[in-house]
């Protein structure tokens, strides 16, 4: 370095922009410290807690989950020994695998189906004016504030045998089923506990994405006779298409993601129906100290995440037409 | 949708435009509002009973829990549950855990994300485009993929069974990294010139982002400091692998932890600490919607 580097700060900021100045370190100092120096020197302070927090919290253990998945670990002797693709070979001969990614299907698929539906309906629905319109955003929004596993453990009161639903149920002649012990109801009442949760998010980004269509669209089209239906269809959907995409997305990342529902609810039961990938992984790694497998199973995890953006990105240059 | 030139006050739910003055309402138009009405109430129901019906019931005597034919309310209200809720487990303390876990991770997410946020945004580096995509990947790797990992460091230091993991990875990684995007959204949307005149003076840098950008930024920093308080507060999983002693859990983790002997739910004093849970962040939302359904909605903005 030059002996710019070295001089006190004093001599650094009162380097002037003076034309004649004739001291040879001032001025050498006032050329290295340029404006442009000191935004870069700066920028680099600013962002080095939140560069090295990535590097230190999410390269680092992603790197380290790379190295599990090629070892097995004797939790005993506390000892890596290389074991090659063995862990990858054993995801292939995992009789419970396929079960688990079937769960992990009919569960991203359910909730990103239903929490679409249910959130570009509500924001259909209350994207007028008429009285109560924000009590009822409030409400469909409020359980987005309400901490998972609270709700989860209310839904899963109310969802014992002799719950609250099928109380109610009782009252209308009916025989509710034990929502939580069958698979199938499991599987559902997790779908829907999820949505119900988070469903006010999208509503907000729908509606939103709804006002953003130009009310003109709308009059030209019901002059030209179109019906609200095709109304709908021809010209607010490819509208707010972008929106569509992204939240689509979203949710589908977010419900690969949902360990605290899961936990709570079914604990990956009954059998192994409502078992995901996300909770297969926990189990793995943490019940049965299954480091090695379970890095694996991560890395699956991190592999339809990554996937799922990047497929995001690519349509959202390709099919979106309306952004700018 | 361009997220990338929206400010942060660009997700708050606008109203829709009233309809024309003059227009008649159609034929039909009444019943079907009267349609509309009934079918938001319908839909209402699962969204808002469950919260009631936690409240009510934690009020409940034991045996009336799942009383047949069910009532919300009971003619006999009781605080048992509370003070079974109290004396189970050391649950003041585990409340003022999640309390100050939280408040120091929005603190720290605050700082950080707003520093690299306006780096991100204003200056210009050699590397800022690859840095910027390094932090990116910290919202790409989810946070249930790097805890097995993140596990093993933090033994080998020797920190399990301490709040230190829960505060240093919730305040660097995933939601400070959404942080950090939230800001530079925020700051590349205001103008240069509120600047401009600082540095003239001979302002320096941090200078300018204390006493004239953060002032700036308030609806940003609010919504960050909302969406990072209720991920902090939520985390589930995380305390669950990092804490082992009842006396340093969280929230969600003691909920799940009031079983009788037998391992069966103590339904009542679940509920009660289920409430007193959720109860003050509701009416926190309820007084400061706005900003929550921003910086909620910024949470679904993420990618």
């Amino acid at each position: 370095m030059t002996a710019g580097s070295t001089l006190p700060r004093e001599a650094v900021t009162t380097a002037s922009r003076a034309p004649g100045d004739k001291d040879p370190v001032r001025r050498r100092a006032r050329r290295f410290w340029t404006m442009r120096r000191r935004d870069a020197a700066a920028g680099y302070l600013f962002i080095a807690p939140q560069v090295i927090g990535v590097v230190l919290f999410v390269l680092v253990p992603v790197g380290l989950a790379i190295v599990y998945s090629l070892n097995k670990w004797n939790i005993f002797t506390g000892r890596l020994s290389f074991v090659g693709g063995a862990n990858y070979a054993a995801l292939a001969a995992d009789p419970q695998l396929p079960s688990v990614l079937g769960a992990t299907a009919v569960f991203s698929l359910g909730v990103v189906v239903l929490n679409i539906a249910l959130g570009l309906g509500l924001a259909v629905m209350l994207n007028r004016r008429f009285h109560g319109v924000t009590f009822f955003r409030t409400l469909f929004f409020s359980p987005v504030v309400i901490s998972v596993v609270a709700w989860t453990l209310v839904w899963g009161f109310l969802l014992q045998d002799n719950g609250g639903i099928n109380a109610v149920l009782a009252q209308l002649g009916i025989h509710g089923p034990n929502w939580l012990q069958e698979g199938p109801t499991a599987m559902g009442a997790v779908i829907v506990t999820q949505v119900i949760r988070s469903v006010g998010v999208n509503m907000v980004l729908f509606l939103s994405a709804l006002q953003g269509v130009p009310s003109e669209l709308y009059e030209a089209a019901r002059i030209d006779g179109a019906g609200s239906r095709t109304i709908f269809t021809r010209i607010t959907l490819p509208l707010i298409s972008p929106t569509l995409l992204l939240t689509s997305i979203i949710t589908i990342v977010g419900a690969l993601q949902a360990f605290a529902q899961i936990a709570v609810l079914t604990e990956g039961g009954p059998a192994l129906s409502t078992t995901v990938l996300v909770y297969y992984v926990f189990q793995q790694a943490f019940t049965f100290n299954n480091i090695g497998y379970g890095s694996t199973l991560a890395l699956m995890l991190l592999t339809f995440v990554m996937l799922l953006t990047v497929l995001q990105w690519q349509l959202r240059r390709k099919w979106v037409f309306y952004e700018h | 949708m361009s997220t990338d030139t929206l400010p942060a006050s660009g997700s708050r739910i606008p109203m829709p435009t009233a309809p024309p003055a003059g227009v008649r309402r159609p034929r039909g138009a009444v019943a079907r509002r009267i349609v509309l009405y009934v079918a938001l109430a319908v839909m209402a129901v699962p969204f808002i009973v469950p919260t009631i019906w936690m409240i009510a019931s934690s009020f409940k005597p034991l045996d009336q829990i799942f009383a047949s034919p069910p009532s919300i309310f009971t003619a006999s209200p009781t605080w048992d549950a509370y003070v079974q809720a109290f004396g189970f487990q050391p649950f003041a303390r585990q409340y003022a855990n999640s309390v100050y876990i939280a408040v120091v991770v929005t603190l720290l997410v605050l700082l950080v994300s707003s520093l690299a946020g306006y780096a991100f945004a204003r200056l210009r580096f050699p590397g800022q485009n690859v840095l910027f995509l390094v932090v990116l990947v910290g919202l790409l790797v989810p946070g249930e993929v790097t805890i097995v990992p993140l596990f093993q460091m933090f033994k080998g230091v020797g920190l399990i069974n301490t709040h230190w993991p829960l505060i240093l990875v919730t305040a660097l990684a995933a939601p400070c990294v959404l942080a950090t995007f939230i800001m530079r959204q925020f700051f590349i949307a205001l103008p240069v010139e509120l600047e401009e005149a600082a540095r003239l003076d001979g302002l320096g840098r941090l200078a300018i982002w204390w006493r004239i950008c953060l002032p700036l930024a308030k609806p940003a920093l609010s919504a960050v400091a909302i969406l990072t308080f209720l991920a902090s507060w939520n985390l589930y999983l995380e305390p669950t692998v990092y804490l082992t002693s009842p006396d340093l859990f969280t929230l969600p983790q003691a909920l799940t932890r009031y079983t009788d002997a037998y391992g069966g739910e103590m339904w009542n004093t679940q509920l009660a600490a289920a409430t007193m849970t959720v109860v003050p962040v509701l009416v926190v939302f309820l007084v400061a919607q706005r900003q929550f359904v921003e910086g909620l909605a910024h949470s679904g903005l993420k990618g």
